[in-house]
Order: C-alpha cells, then sequence, then structure tokens
C-alpha cells in the first residue's frame, strides 16, 4: 500500500467498501428470496409489500415431497391426533396427504427426479474426471503429435451448443432405445464433460514436478505405478476441484434433460420448471424444490472458492 | 522442450523393458478419450450433416427424400430466422456489456484492502454457479408485476417486464447479468491483482491523475484477460436457451437456439433444423477459434 494517504483517498475507500457492500446485497438478494420463500406458509409468498419477518415454516418441504388432495371438511380431533406432526401442518392449508391402500404416504414427482440427478451427476463426474486425468497425463508427459489441434479439438466439444448436439443424438439414442435412460443422459455428459476434465487436469499435471517420476523409474517403478503411486496423489486436489465442476455442470445441465427425458431418468432442472403448469403456482413449494436442488452447488461452490478462477478459464489463468 | 528427455527412452533401456513402453502408455490414456469424443460428438455432427440435405421429418415413418441445398436455401431467405439472429445479436451485446460494466466495475471496488474479502468475492460469485433454468425460473417470481419484489424495490407499480413483448428481452439480459458478472469480476480480479505495484507508485511520484492512471496502466495490462472474458461470455450468450426459454415465450426474445429447438422437437422438421444446427455451429466454431487464440496467448505468460 502506499506510504502517504490523504484524506481524499480514505473517503474514496470508505465509499468504495459501502458500494461493496451494497453490490453484494443486491446480488445476494434473489437467491435470499429463494430461500426464504421455501420457509413461508402459502399466503405469505406473494403478498404486497413483500413479508419479509415470518414464523418459519416447514410445510413447503412436506408439499414438495408429496401428493396431497384438498381436505372436503376439516380433520376431527382424533384425525388431527393420529396424525404425524409434518402431515399437520399441510391440514393447517386445507390438504391432506394422499395413501395407498395400505396406509403408505404417496411420494410426489420430486425424490425421484432428484434421485435421477444425482446418479447421472455423480457417474458421468467419475467417468468424465478418470478418462480425463488418464489423457491429461498423456499429453503432459509425452510428445503428441498435432498436440495444439488435438486439444483444440477436445476444448471444441465442449463448445457445441447442446441443442445441435441433442438433434442427431435423439435420434440415435431413438433407434437404440437410450431416450429416456440415465445411461443416455450419462453418455453426453460424460461427453460434455470430458474435455473440460482434460484442460483443467493438464494444469494441475503440468505443476507436478517431471523429476518425481523420474526419481521413482530410476528406483524401479514403471511407469504405470510411477503414475499411480507418485502422480495420482500429488494431483489429488486438482483432481477433486475437477470433479466437483464436473458434478456442477452435470448438476445444473438442462436442455439435453429437457430433450432427451422425460419421465423415468427425468432431472430436477426440466421437473421444477414443470411445477409452475397452468394456474397459480404454489411458489413455496417451486422454492423449496429450488434450495433443496441449489444447497449443494452453494456448498461446493465454497469448497472451491480457491479454484474456481482456474476452473472458469479451463486452467489458462492459475493465479 | 523439457518433455523429450521422458518420451526419448532409450527402448532397450531398463525402465522401457519393464511393463507397457511409454508410447503404448501414451496412446492407451489418450486413444480412448478422442475415440469418445469423436463417437458422441462427432459421428453424430456427421449424421446430422447428412440429414441437414433432407425433407426428413422425426415425427413420421415417410422416408427422408434428398432435397440438397433446399433446407440452407430455405433457411437463409426466411427473413423469421434473420430476425432470431439479430434479436440474438441484440442480446449478446446488451448482456455481455452489461456484464463486462458491473463485473469489472465490482472488481475495481473490491481491488483494495476490504476486511472479509474472501468472503465478499465467494458470496459475489454465487450467482454463476447455479443452474440457469432453476434459478431462471425463480426469476419469474421475482419480476412478477404485481407482487414481484423487483417492482416493489424499484417503486414500478405494476410494470411488465416478461409480458411485454418490448421489455421480455432485456429481462432476460439483466437475469443474465446477475448471474454472470461474477464471471467477468473473477476474472478482471486476476488481472488486476497481477497489475505491479510500482507502476502505480511511478505514476503517483509523477502525478498522474486517476484517469490517465486508469486508461495508460490499468486497462492495457488488465486488457487480455478481459479479453478471455469478453469472448468466452460473447459465446454463451450466443448459445443461450436455458434461460430465455424458461423465462418468457415472446416471440421478440426468440433466441437462435429457442428457434432451433422448436424447429427439431416441437415443429418436427428435422432435416431443416439439422441445415440450421450447422448454420450455427460454424458461428460457434469460430468465435471457439478466437476463444482458444486468447487462452493459450494468456497461458504462455
Amino acid at each position: 500500500m502506499a506510504a502517504v494517504r490523504t484524506s481524499s483517498e480514505v473517503a474514496f475507500n470508505r465509499a468504495a467498501i459501502v458500494a461493496v457492500l451494497v453490490v453484494t446485497i443486491i446480488f445476494l438478494a434473489p437467491i435470499y428470496w429463494i430461500a426464504s420463500t421455501a420457509f413461508k406458509p402459502r399466503n405469505l409468498a406473494t403478498t404486497i409489500p413483500p413479508t419479509i419477518v415470518f414464523q418459519p415454516e416447514i410445510s413447503p418441504f412436506v408439499k414438495l415431497f408429496t401428493k396431497r388432495s384438498q381436505l372436503r371438511s376439516p380433520p376431527t380431533p382424533e384425525e388431527y391426533a393420529a396424525a404425524p406432526w409434518w402431515e399437520r401442518v399441510v391440514f393447517d392449508g386445507g390438504e391432506k396427504i394422499v395413501r395407498d391402500g395400505k396406509g403408505a404416504v404417496q411420494w410426489s414427482g420430486y425424490p425421484n427426479r432428484f434421485m435421477n440427478s444425482l446418479i447421472v451427476a455423480i457417474t458421468s463426474t467419475v467417468l468424465a474426471v478418470g478418462m480425463g486425468t488418464f489423457t491429461a497425463y498423456g499429453f503432459s508427459r509425452f510428445r503428441v503429435k498435432g498436440e495444439a489441434d488435438l486439444l483444440f479439438f477436445i476444448l471444441s466439444t465442449r463448445m457445441l451448443p447442446p441443442v445441435v448436439v441433442a438433434i442427431p443424438m435423439f435420434l440415435m439414442y431413438r433407434a437404440v432405445g437410450l431416450n429416456d435412460s440415465h445411461l443416455g443422459l450419462i453418455i453426453l455428459y460424460t461427453a460434455f464433460n470430458l474435455s473440460f476434465s482434460v484442460w483443467l487436469m493438464k494444469g494441475f499435471i503440468d505443476e507436478i514436478p517431471k523429476e518425481y517420476e523420474e526419481a521413482a523409474l530410476v528406483d524401479g517403478y514403471t511407469r504405470m505405478e510411477a503414475f499411480f503411486k507418485i502422480v495420482l496423489p500429488e494431483a489429488a486436489t486438482g483432481i477433486a476441484a475437477t470433479a466437483v465442476f464436473c458434478f456442477i455442470t452435470a448438476w445444473n445441465e438442462y436442455a439435453f434433460a429437457l430433450i432427451m427425458t422425460n419421465r423415468r431418468a427425468q432431472t430436477a432442472p426440466p421437473f421444477i420448471p414443470s411445477q409452475v403448469g397452468s394456474g397459480l403456482p404454489d411458489w413455496t413449494v417451486i422454492a423449496a424444490g429450488t434450495f433443496l436442488f441449489l444447497l449443494p452447488v452453494a456448498i461446493f461452490t465454497f469448497l472451491l472458492r480457491n479454484h474456481l478462477l482456474r476452473g472458469m478459464s479451463f486452467g489458462a489463468i492459475r493465479k | 522442450m523439457a518433455t523429450t528427455m521422458i518420451t526419448t527412452l532409450d527402448r532397450s533401456s531398463r525402465a522401457a523393458a519393464r511393463g507397457l513402453s511409454d508410447i503404448s502408455i501414451r496412446n492407451l490414456f489418450i486413444i480412448p478419450t478422442i475415440l469418445f469424443l469423436i463417437v458422441f460428438n462427432i459421428f453424430p455432427l456427421i449424421y446430422s450433416l447428412g440429414y441437414s440435405f433432407t425433407d426428413f421429418r422425426a415425427s413420421t415413418n415417410a422416408p427422408a427424400n434428398f432435397v440438397g441445398l433446399q433446407n440452407y436455401r430455405d433457411l437463409l431467405n426466411d427473413p423469421y430466422v434473420w430476425s432470431n439472429f439479430a434479436i440474438t445479436a441484440k442480446y449478446v451485446i446488451i448482456s455481455v456489456a452489461g456484464q463486462l460494466l458491473v463485473g469489472f466495475g465490482v472488481a475495481m471496488l473490491l481491488n483494495r484492502d476490504i476486511p472479509m474479502k474472501g468472503l465478499l468475492t465467494t458470496l459475489l460469485l454465487l450467482p454463476m454457479m447455479l443452474s440457469m433454468a432453476v434459478v431462471g425460473l425463480f426469476w419469474k417470481l421475482l419480476y412478477d408485476p404485481s407482487f414481484g419484489i423487483i417492482n416493489y424495490a424499484l417503486g414500478l407499480g405494476t410494470f411488465e417486464w416478461l409480458a411485454d413483448p418490448k421489455m421480455a428481452l432485456y429481462a432476460v439480459a439483466l437475469t443474465d447479468i446477475w448471474m454472470w458478472s461474477p464471471f467477468v469480476m473473477l476474472l478482471s480480479l486476476a488481472g488486476l491483482s497481477a497489475v505491479p505495484k510500482h507502476l502505480y507508485e511511478a505514476a503517483a511520484i509523477d502525478r498522474a491523475g486517476p484517469f490517465y492512471t486508469f486508461f495508460r496502466i490499468t486497462l492495457p495490462l488488465v486488457a487480455p484477460i478481459l479479453m478471455i472474458a469478453v469472448i468466452f461470455r460473447t459465446m454463451e450468450a450466443f448459445k443461450t436457451f436455458d434461460l430465455a426459454y424458461i423465462l418468457t415465450s415472446q416471440p421478440t426474445a426468440e433466441l437462435i437456439s429457442i428457434r432451433l429447438y422448436k424447429m427439431a422437437f416441437q415443429e418436427w422438421q428435422t432435416g431443416r433444423s439439422c441445415a440450421m444446427a450447422y448454420i450455427v455451429l460454424i458461428m460457434v466454431l469460430a468465435i471457439t477459434n478466437i476463444y482458444v487464440k486468447y487462452l493459450n496467448k494468456v497461458k504462455e505468460r
């Protein structure tokens, strides 16, 4: 910092700090609004003026996970007493939870879509990061003919607009019966993340000194042993960061999921908007679904904070 | 390059005799990835190139007839398609310019000693990590004319954001600016922190004014990284589908990706949409080429 500071500089600095705080509040307001709406009773979700202080409720989450029907008459005191606590909050809204003949609670479509998102995102991440790490090592340590062209080719596959790829993939999947299947989405997301994983991992592996492996080779390790026992442990942080990025990308993806799935393998991103439908949507339920869906990404963002720059620039800018 | 030391390992040496040779390991590591990308990205594109010369419709069993360049000719003569391109261009300009201004502006503000700077930066970066489709949906509530918090906070009464044909595209761009300014901010911060401090000290000694310092020192040194941010965002904005598709169905906000989606999966004009996809693809590849050139330039530093 400059040794001498004039009073106008100090004042400017203070103003800048205040401005940063204001900008942060504006940027976080939509996210706060999602989180707070997820805990509101339905009648407070769309009020004018907006409700800021309220008694938080769990009912949006109960509604998110269950099928409900309108109550014809208010529940009797016995019914009320017999109901578990999470059903009572739905009674208050004039609804009851739908059960089958054996009395088992009927789930809404959400838990299933959430599971689909998890299955597809985790599997495709493992595949993309696994293959990407091997390939990155290959590019980092060996001389490859036309390396720059191959790397450009790999990156360019990432830049393809999803809808452009989806048209032929839809026809091909239809021919082999992969439409609306987990495997179909996993393949697409793996392909999409693979290029990213190669580029990012190449950056991380480039940073591991070659001397480590050379020493191991001299000590009698084979190249494979050196890769698994020396390089992989050294690259652990990079692999973790790459995996989190790939997971977030697959987790958030919308266009492929919209086109390629409709029921069985549908993930959360196309499902959540489909809840809006016609008529007046219950924004508290949508907010609850959105909140749960965004939560893992928000946590990962904090864990990733020191690698964001690198990930977002495909490993080009390392700081 | 230093790599030659390893790759030119003498084949008869002890190290090479043990286990797989370096060449076969290299091939084993690289070829599956290349094949995977060819099978699942390049092959489909070749497949759709074939269809782009036909009148194929995936919704019927009618066989595809070869029509030559008819699809391309029709598309390039279709004023609707041109208007989709014009809308997309407008959208890209508004949203990238907005992100550049906000992102770089906030980075300038943040580029000083601020208590809890790390936490503030991470919080500011949050929007760009979230799902465009899911968060975009919630912006519908924020934009709602009667009970949205945006109209309430700005005192706009019952201003129509998404239902007004003139406003819809700006509303989508505004949400995009909210989501992606953090990206420009992140890259700008990296550029700003790399400007050597002694340049500012020298400028101060020379009694250079703040404008002179900004335009002669800060901007030129941050420009390469800013360029990367701008090209990348231009490419992404050009491809925008999720956000605009979820937020509005106004024809005035029909971006090229949405037109393509409708043509392919609602009107089932498969052959025609394949031709359209190729037109879009060539444009995207052109931008990608520029982008990678800049990425490599920054990387070499």
